[in-house]
């Protein structure tokens, strides 16, 4: 059986999550691999989670907001694209491929571009294989020492 | 064949332990030195800013971690071609004096003191420093923990702190003193000068005046000829912080002089399979193995090997106790390891003159203590005196000052060779055939391997006393025949 | 009354905090009347088989310092674990990691190539690397298998209190010393020593709104001692770090880097500090904040400066070599 990733997908409640809905009202087909948790607004998305997904077996993570102007809330989504920012190049120094981290602004009406994302970001991460942290590395060693991977 | 296998080793910094083989006459055949122990500072420095490795290199060791801060913070204002002020320059001199003043304290009072004023084979239990306070009295030990202390208070009033600083930046050094603490200092050195001068005289009184202490000091077992290496100013005195390195030879000839950028021109390592430390050597003799004599590569860089490379001490009343130290050991160059806790001796009374010299320089408490660098960083090396030994940090960098490459060469590093063949000697010249070793053999081989202070000093207050191992002889199925612990 | 036990033993650390602990100057002593010591490697003379022969639970307090980096390092804490009632990660390296932990950036195949191959001064034609049996005419010689990564000692055994700190401030392990002594135990599992918030907090330096055009180096700038080093646009760590050491380092005109590990409730550090440095970049505009940020440099080493093994991944993936 080949390598199906698991992507978590974090949505911000307003428009990516009403476009991911869209998606699915219009009954668009797309790859089953991304688990959505929705949020309020993408700029409450701190890299720790990121960080939690990927030691938890995800292979990728996507976090999707509301276009820059439109955030609900003004300037969550400002946030976000800040943190964004650093948080690509510190998984770019812990050896977290660039493609496995994605941001993308989903509107509401976008179900379209909900579709074409997601079927693009599984399509990349499923290329990379599957993502094994430095914890889960460690392995042999840990199981053998007693200890918490 | 029996074996005998000391570890841990106790009292350097890290982990060590001795393997003894035993021929069938009962003599010693081998003896081995392994270190048990690897970080990977050369590896994960890679990648840092390179203004940054100044506060990551002083975890290397937390005795000296002034050493390599000061070592680290030279080799990057080399990278960034930058020369700091005078006052920065004078600023990190005086605390490297007062660094080197309480490192040489705790290493004479604690590891050394307890072999000489309480007897090699004393009794383990009071083999330590609280011993030797019984011995000599409680106001002598106030005096020693009061000036551990005052070297480090002075530490860190220039720095911040008294252990891990961060302090050196390119260019100079973060902060400076005020006219206020830089008068605060004078009589803290002052004191310090006190203070060398009553170790003097307990080295005279509990060692020199100890013939068998004499003897044994000049023994054979503890003699080690090689080559002695070591930082000497512009007049060919010992500096701790800057200078040339000067390489001196087995009878005490110069033959190498060279700016410490230069250091891969003169000095190689190599590795063994047993042990995680590498071995340096000068690269002009080779690797001739573990022997000693002109013609080996192996060197040490010890106080000892500082004393005997340079012409002379900087500061007056060092300066008379080297003439007089060479005088009584049959001059120069000298090869008594254990005469290294003299020139420890010698140096606790320099470094304390030169606070006092520092402290009273109105320039030290300037307010120009940083040159802001303005060349595109690149490569530099930085070398200071570690207490225990010459120490070379030297860094790679890409256009922005990201390490690219960084190769360190640690004080102790340098007597990885000196230090194995000193433990062979000694153990070669107390373990006899036929009679298990006592406690006290046990700790004659010690003694060899703590002349060189090997990158940890126990401090002033050490409970009870001494390096712990445990000698296990088995016969070559593995069955126990005698065990001695401590 | 009897008086209790204490172990302090090190693993893969510098040993500064054994120092710290000597650092009490006088106030050893007091130690000495509370305690009998019965292991401490630097400085007495008890070994390891001594300590396989108390019984379990017998020593009172062992305070663990250095990460677990080698099979030597891992057997100790098993072996300390069992035989103390309560230990302590005494130190940054046994508490999240230390500078050690810095290693976890490489493979550890790397790490041995470059001390024993790469490293410019080392001659090795031979390609000779240590091993962790050595056969010799007279017998096999043996080194300690070490890790491919650096773990906290709670990654390894079960820990009751965190006392953190490169090293530890001498008045906290002094106070959390004596107070675990005396019977006062916090829950397990605290942090001792220190306190519960950032060191924003305890930092004597104006503040006054952060928003940062421009990132700068401390290599080419001298700071302001008074203002807050982050509104001077310095990278530092205090906002996602536990404080408690009284801002020695910000105290020097330099960056905390974060050596007290994350505040109460934080998990990852690096994480949280990366969240703080970037939200206050004062720009909306993709391409400025890009160019803003491009001005820190290695954000991961700085950001999980002490913390690395601590953090959610450990350390950074390595692609398997085919």
């Amino acid at each position: 059986m080949s390598f199906e990733p698991k992507i978590l997908g974090i949505l911000c409640n307003w428009c990516s999550y009403a476009g991911a809905d869209l998606a699915g009202t219009a009954r668009l087909q797309y790859a089953p691999n991304l688990r959505v948790v929705r949020v309020m607004c993408s700029g409450r998305v701190d890299p720790s989670l990121v960080f939690k997904a990927f030691q938890s077996g995800a292979d990728g993570v996507l976090i999707a907001g509301c276009h820059p102007g439109d955030c609900h809330y003004q300037s969550g989504n400002y946030k976000t694209m800040r943190r964004f920012e650093l948080l690509k190049r510190t998984v770019g120094q812990l050896g977290i491929e660039p493609e496995r981290v994605r941001l993308e602004w989903v509107s509401a009406s976008e179900g379209e571009r909900w579709q074409s994302v997601v079927n693009d970001m599984t399509a990349k991460v499923r290329a990379l294989g599957p993502f094994v942290p430095s914890s889960r590395a460690l392995g042999a060693e840990a199981a053998s020492a007693g200890g918490e991977p | 064949m029996k074996r005998i296998t000391i570890d841990p080793i106790t009292r350097l910094e890290g982990h060590g332990k001795i393997e003894i083989f035993l021929g069938d006459d009962g003599e010693v055949a081998d003896v081995f030195f392994q270190v048990p122990e690897l970080r990977g500072f050369e590896k994960f420095c890679q990648g840092r800013p390179v203004h940054e490795l100044s506060r990551i290199v002083p975890k290397i060791c937390g005795v000296c971690p002034g050493a390599h801060h000061l070592a680290s913070g030279k080799a990057i204002d080399a990278v960034y071609s930058v020369d700091p002020p005078p006052t920065a320059k004078k600023l990190r001199e005086l605390f490297y004096s007062a660094h080197f003043f309480h490192s040489h304290i705790a290493h004479f009072y604690a590891l050394a003191a307890p072999d000489f004023v309480l007897g090699p084979d004393s009794p383990p239990a009071q083999r330590n420093i609280l011993g030797v306070v019984a011995k000599v009295g409680l106001a002598l030990g106030g005096e020693v923990i009061k000036h551990r202390k005052i070297g480090q208070d002075i530490q860190a009033t220039l720095a911040g702190h008294q252990t891990h600083v961060s302090w050196c930046v390119p260019g100079g050094v973060s902060k400076g003193i005020t006219e206020a603490e830089r008068q605060e200092i004078i009589p803290l050195a002052k004191s310090s000068i006190e203070f060398a001068k009553t170790s003097i005289k307990v080295f005279n009184d509990v060692v020199l005046a100890n013939k068998g202490y004499v003897d044994l000091i000049l023994s054979e077992p503890y003699k080690l000829v090689d080559h002695s290496m070591g930082l000497v100013d512009a007049k060919g005195k010992v500096n701790f912080y800057d200078g040339m390195v000067r390489v001196v030879d087995t009878a005490g000839k110069k033959i190498a002089e060279y700016a410490p950028k230069d250091y891969l021109q003169h000095v190689e390592e190599r590795v063994e399979q047993f042990s995680y430390l590498k071995y340096p050597y000068l690269k002009a003799k080779g690797w001739k193995g573990f022997v000693e004599g002109q013609d080996s590569g192996v060197y040490s860089a010890t106080p000892l090997t500082r004393l005997n490379a340079a012409d002379g001490m900087a500061t007056p009343l060092a300066q008379s106790e080297y003439e007089r130290f060479y005088s009584t050991v049959g001059g120069k160059p000298c090869h008594a390891i254990l005469a290294n806790h003299w020139a420890r001796i010698v140096e606790l009374m320099y470094a304390a003159e030169r606070m006092l010299e520092l402290a009273s320089d109105p320039e030290v408490a300037g307010p120009n203590f940083r040159t802001i660098p303005t060349a595109t960083p690149h490569e530099g090396v930085g070398t200071v005196e570690a207490p225990r030994g010459t120490l070379t940090h030297h860094y790679v960098t890409d256009d922005r000052g990201i390490v690219t490459d960084a190769n360190l060469i640690v004080g102790t590093t340098n007597n990885n060779a000196p230090i194995s063949m000193s433990i062979k000697k000694a153990a070669q010249g107390v373990i006899k055939r036929g009679v298990a070793p006592t406690q006290g053999a046990l700790n004659m081989i010690e003694m060899a391997f703590r002349a060189y202070d090997p990158c940890f000093s126990c401090a002033t207050h050490s409970l009870s006393g001494l390096a712990g191992f445990e000698i296990v002889i088995k016969e070559q199925d593995g069955t126990v025949v005698h065990r001695i612990a401590r | 009354m009897s008086k209790l036990k204490l172990a302090i033993y090190w693993a893969a650390g510098c040993g500064g905090c054994d120092v710290s602990v000597l650092d009490l100057n006088e106030r050893i002593l007091k130690v000495a009347e509370i305690f009998d010591i019965v292991l401490w490697p630097i400085a007495a003379d008890f070994k390891y088989a001594d300590v396989e022969g108390y019984p379990d639970g017998s020593i009172d307090v062992c305070l663990f310092n250095g990460a677990i980096r080698s099979a030597e390092n891992e057997h100790l804490a098993h072996l300390l674990r069992k035989k103390s009632k309560i230990l302590v990660a005494y130190g940054a390296c046994a508490h999240i990691g230390g500078i050690p932990g810095l290693a976890n950036f490489f493979r550890h195949e790397d790490v041995v190539q470059q001390v024993y191959k790469k490293a410019v001064s080392t001659l090795n034609p031979e390609g000779t690397i240590p091993a962790e049996r050595t056969a010799t005419q007279y017998g096999d010689l043996t080194l300690p298998k070490l890790f491919g990564r650096v773990r906290t000692l709670d990654q390894v055994v079960k820990v009751d209190y965190y006392l953190p700190g490169c090293p530890p401030v001498v008045e906290q392990a002094w106070g959390a010393i004596t107070a675990l002594a005396s019977g006062k135990r916090p829950p397990a599992g605290s942090v001792v020593g220190a306190s519960e918030v950032s060191l924003c907090e305890e930092c004597k330096r104006k503040k006054a709104e952060k928003k940062i055009r421009e990132f700068k180096s401390i290599a080419t700038f001298q700071p302001d001692p008074e203002q807050c080093l982050l509104e001077q646009g310095i990278v530092c760590c205090g906002p996602a770090t536990r404080a408690g050491c009284g801002s020695r380092c910000v105290n020097a005109n330099v960056p905390c880097r974060g050596c007290y590990g994350p505040p109460a409730g934080v998990v990852d550090q690096g994480a949280k500090l990366l969240s703080a440095v970037a939200s206050i970049v004062d720009s909306e505009d993709p391409t400025e904040i890009a160019r803003i940020l491009a001005a820190i440099d290695d954000p991961a080493g700085t950001f999980y400066r002490f913390s690395l093994p601590s953090s959610l991944l450990r350390g950074a993936q390595h692609k398997e070599t085919a």
